[in-house]
């Protein structure tokens, strides 16, 4: 039964945007399609939530396209915790994007709506890949998707937004993941991610050095630097877009690519014998402080949440490269926090844009006062994001900690201790200046935004606030790997 | 038994049509006389390639005259696979061709294109099923004359210069390969393929024998368009009619590559041929120049026929790669690429081609909006698109997937570099257009109009084959790996 289920889960997402391109005509329907197909994705999902906490791994294969390298897909923790924290925001982002879509006067709905279908069916498919054949095709399909989101406006900006975010993510998949992929093939006689690894004994320590670092780069959705570049260029999208897809969907299924090849090809044991992976700790560091400061000095809204986004995003690939069981943990759970936190800001930033028509900090200027109930929330998210009690994102700084400590870098504490002090010199100025400074020239009759956006806001800031009290499942779901 | 005879069909049923073909003359007779040789010879190639695959190679002795006197055919695996590819390709585009021509071609001229097209599939097979040195120079000749003839039928008039500089630089071609079988029969005595392979390992030594491999091989490059010897390529596919520039983009080279590859293996062996010619490292070195600098020079071009073209010579690149590698792997790569890059190149000069005749151009100045124009038709092109850049559940990736696979087995990193950034400039030159199609304003009276289904369903029909062979590789993979193995003389 759950074989077929797996097939469904990459496929529903598929139909509903057939079925959002046939009813394109009749916009509520269309939306119902969205927000129907959404729930039938998270049903399926949640039903293979059993079977894995039983150890089970169900599996299925679509086809064989090259002899030896089948297109598979499989349920294991991982996968299965990024399937249903994608699953869940994109029925939270669906309901927001008919209040942002609507608001903002968007053209080419039907468009927009097919194609964050298809983008889904992708990092459904990402999380389920059951070797790194089909994570690549799904990965590649995930980048094109979404570049019609990327350039939906369809103006000169957005057009050089595209060609970046096309240009970096092709370059470094093609020029590097995919030959990781075949190197590995043909190092290993497999692709199939398999628990423990592949690669033990199969090449020396410089080769999986070489190779690792081949994944961490080529993997460009990750956005280790110097390739993050996409993701500001990304922010030309619509709203929603930039909240689900480039803070959730597309920028994790780079960190969850990094922690399942981590996991499942190189094998914990592989990476901590050897110390083959230094050289991306330091990388990920590096990421995680200059990606930092950069947000420090940027105006434009979205674009500092991108750059936030960026440092974020290495603190999974630190824990990926900790190679040892706290720092996976942390990766995992930070992977959920984050997405729920940083979805919130990307909320709040387009309820901002609907609402008061703004969209850089400085002018948001007694904001607080006039959307009380968006302002609140993006100061939760941005306790969340910096990792502060009693908010989701304490946990996942919390066991990076004891990862890094484990494995002998107390340096990269502090690293994350800095973090937590740029995050918050560069986030909560935000709701501070909205609720306490007042701006004397303010357009009168700005209220809240479109009550649909205000209903996201509201699922996502509870999460925040949740999953602080009850981290216990994620932490359930991914035990069998931590032994 | 007529099945016994299928060789001679083969080359025989396209021949018989082309005379006919002249006699009808009117256009309507003439290209459905066309269509009919072509699908003829498509399910002959098909029987064919059955029958090999079932029990083994067929030797076949023209009017009953036995080798070395009479003529031999002999279709194994690899040229079973070739005649498959050319035949299809004809079946397909030729029903595409028939709108096209009719609004690019003159009335009174469209019967002897269509003779041209049928003498010229004549040849193209008949290179790629004979086992002659001799007969073959001759259906290379009836092939390349009749695509000079074809190409010069373009409406621009820069077609005449274009099939002339391709009537001098191919002359110059056939006289090179026609010099070497002579080198080859002077000292051997034999035009018979057979037992050229068994007689020359003995004269492999003297001067004659390497000074006639080198005739052979240039002229080959000149056929192949292999860089530097590519320049007639970008103007002849520039401005032939569009389905000319389909057919032949598809086949003509393909044709070639199998010579080659015919010559290195079966006549003078892998030994001679590449270890003891310098024959591999200048297949790499010029293969890798080619990628490198065509797809460059493809990103720069306005008429995207053009860029095709260039993008063609750089495709070229990628095959003499896999056969510098000088391993079976390498071999397969190459024979894979021969029919992947048949099926993406057909996709995108047909879907041209629609474009052509919808709006009387191929420059990408007036591609702004096609995207919603012609929905269909642009589709057809990013799916052809997708698969030459080579992203995976496409053709395209199958083929760098081998290609990449079989130099990291032989780990010459130079070459893997190549591939890949080849890869990423075509990303370059196919985004361009996508860009334009699909992210520029329309001009202001542009309505939205689609081709006609008669060009539209051969159009899909080669973008579904580019997917299909993207995930389901059972024959375009099985027959490459078995034909590799049978060249490099290991039982499969």
């Amino acid at each position: 039964m759950s074989d077929s289920l797996l097939t469904w889960i990459v496929f529903t997402p598929l139909i509903g945007a057939a079925a959002v391109l046939l009813t394109g005509r009749w916009p509520n329907l269309r939306e119902a399609v969205s927000l129907i197909t959404g729930g039938v994705l998270i049903t399926q999902v949640t039903q293979l939530i059993s079977p894995v906490l039983a150890g089970e791994t169900p599996s299925v294969l679509l086809a064989v396209p090259v002899p030896g390298v089948p297109l598979a897909l499989q349920a294991e923790p991982l996968g299965l915790l990024f399937a249903l924290i994608a699953a869940v925001l994109w029925v939270a982002t669906t309901v927001y994007a008919i209040g942002y879509m609507r608001g903002h006067g968007e053209k080419h709905q039907t468009r927009f709506f097919a194609f964050f279908a298809i983008a889904i069916s992708a990092t459904m498919g990402v999380a389920l890949a059951q070797n790194l054949f089909t994570l690549f095709l799904f990965y590649e399909l995930l980048t094109l998707s979404t570049y019609p989101l990327v350039t939906h406006a369809g103006t000169d900006e957005a057009r050089r937004g595209g060609r970046v975010y096309l240009g970096i993510l092709m370059g470094t998949s093609m020029g590097f993941l995919l030959l990781a992929v075949i190197w590995t093939w043909q190092l290993a006689g497999t692709t199939a991610f398999h628990p423990g690894g592949i690669l033990a004994d199969k090449g020396s320590p410089v080769v999986v050095g070489v190779l690792y670092a081949l994944f961490a780069f080529g993997i460009g959705k990750a956005a280790l630097m110097p390739f993050h570049r996409w993701l500001p260029a990304a922010m030309v999208a619509p709203t929603p877009v930039s909240a689900l897809l480039h803070a959730v969907a597309v920028v994790k299924a780079g960190v969850f690519a990094i922690l399942k090849i981590t996991v499942y090809v190189f094998g914990l044991d592989l990476l901590s014998v050897t110390g083959a992976t230094t050289p991306i700790l330091w990388v990920a560091a590096i990421t995680i402080i200059g990606a930092s400061l950069v947000a420090l000095y940027q105006d434009n809204l979205k674009r500092r949440l991108a750059y936030s986004t960026i440092s974020q995003l290495s603190y999974v690939v630190l824990g990926a490269v900790l190679a040892n069981a706290a720092g996976i943990a942390g990766a995992a759970v930070h992977i959920a926090t984050h997405a729920v936190g940083k979805i919130t800001l990307f909320f709040c930033a387009g309820a901002i844009l609907v609402a008061a028509h703004k969209t850089r900090v400085s002018e948001l200027d007694g904001l607080g006062r006039q959307m009380p109930i968006t302002m609140g929330a993006f100061l939760i998210a941005s306790l969340s994001i910096a990792g502060l009690p009693p908010m989701a994102g304490l946990w996942g700084k919390w066991y990076l900690s004891i990862g890094a400590l484990d494995a002998g870098y107390g340096v990269l504490v502090g690293v994350l201790m800095l973090s937590t002090l740029l995050n918050i010199a560069y986030l909560l100025p935000i709701p501070l200046r909205a609720f306490f400074k007042v701006d004397r020239d303010a357009p009168a009759g700005i209220t809240e935004a479109p009550a649909a956006c205000l209903i996201a806001i509201g699922v996502t800031t509870t999460l925040c606030l949740v999953l602080f009290f009850y981290p216990a499942p994620i932490l359930q779901l991914i035990a069998p790997l931590l032994g | 038994m007529i099945s016994a005879q299928l060789p001679a069909l083969q080359v025989v049923v396209p021949l018989i049509a082309a005379a006919l073909c002249l006699v009808l003359s009117r256009p309507l007779a003439a290209w459905t006389l066309t269509f009919l040789a072509s699908a003829a010879a498509m399910v002959v190639s098909f029987l064919l390639l059955g029958a090999v695959m079932d029990s083994g190679t067929i030797d076949y002795a023209f009017g009953g005259w036995a080798a070395p006197f009479g003529i031999a055919y002999r279709v194994d695996l690899v040229n079973a696979y070739v005649l498959m590819i050319v035949s299809t390709i004809s079946t397909v585009v030729s029903v595409f061709a028939r709108a096209s021509v009719a609004s690019e071609i003159e009335k009174h001229n469209q019967g002897f294109f269509y003779t041209a097209w049928l003498l010229c599939l004549t040849g193209l097979l008949g290179i790629a099923i004979t086992g002659d040195a001799f007969n073959l120079f001759v259906f290379l000749e009836i092939s390349s004359l009749s695509s000079y003839v074809l190409i010069a039928m373009g409406s621009d008039r820069r077609a005449l210069t274009a099939a002339y500089q391709y009537l001098i630089m191919g002359t110059i071609g056939a006289t090179f390969i026609l010099i070497g079988v002579g080198l080859l029969y002077a000292l051997t005595g034999t035009l018979n393929m057979q037992d050229l392979a068994e007689r020359l390992p003995d004269v492999s030594g003297t001067r004659t024998a390497r000074t006639g491999f080198a005739f052979l091989t240039v002229g080959l490059g000149l056929k192949i368009a292999l860089l530097p010897l590519h320049l007639w390529l970008p103007n002849a596919y520039a401005y032939a009619p569009s389905a000319v520039s389909a057919f032949l983009a598809a086949t003509a080279t393909k044709v070639a590559v199998y010579v080659l590859l015919r010559f290195v293996f079966s006549v003078f062996g892998v030994e001679f041929a590449l270890g003891a010619m310098p024959l591999a490292i200048g297949l790499a070195i010029l293969g890798a120049i080619a990628v490198l600098s065509a797809s460059t020079v493809a990103i720069f071009q306005e008429n995207l026929k053009r860029m095709l073209a260039y993008s063609s010579v750089a495709q070229i690149g990628y095959l003499a790669l896999g056969i510098s590698l000088a391993t079976p792997a390498g071999l397969t790569a190459t024979i894979l690429h021969l029919f992947n890059h048949a099926l993406m190149k057909g996709a995108l000069f047909v879907a041209l081609g629609c474009i052509a005749w919808r709006i009387g151009s191929s420059r990408l100045q007036d591609f702004a909006g096609l995207g919603y124009r012609m929905p269909w038709t642009m589709g057809v092109f990013v799916v052809g698109g997708l698969s030459l850049i080579g992203i995976p559940l496409t053709a395209g990736f199958i083929s760098k997937w081998y290609l990449v696979l079989a130099a990291l087995e032989k780990g010459w990193w130079p070459i893997i570099v190549v591939i890949i950034a080849g890869s990423l400039l075509a990303v370059l030159y196919v985004w361009k257009v996508v860009e334009r199609a699909y992210l520029a304003k329309p001009p202001e009276d542009a309505t939205r109009a689609e081709a006609p289904p008669s060009m539209l369903i051969p159009a899909w029909l080669l973008a579904i084959a580019n997917l299909y062979f993207g995930f389901q590789t059972h024959l375009s993979v099985g027959v490459a790996t078995r034909a590799a193995a049978e060249l490099f003389g290991i039982a499969p």
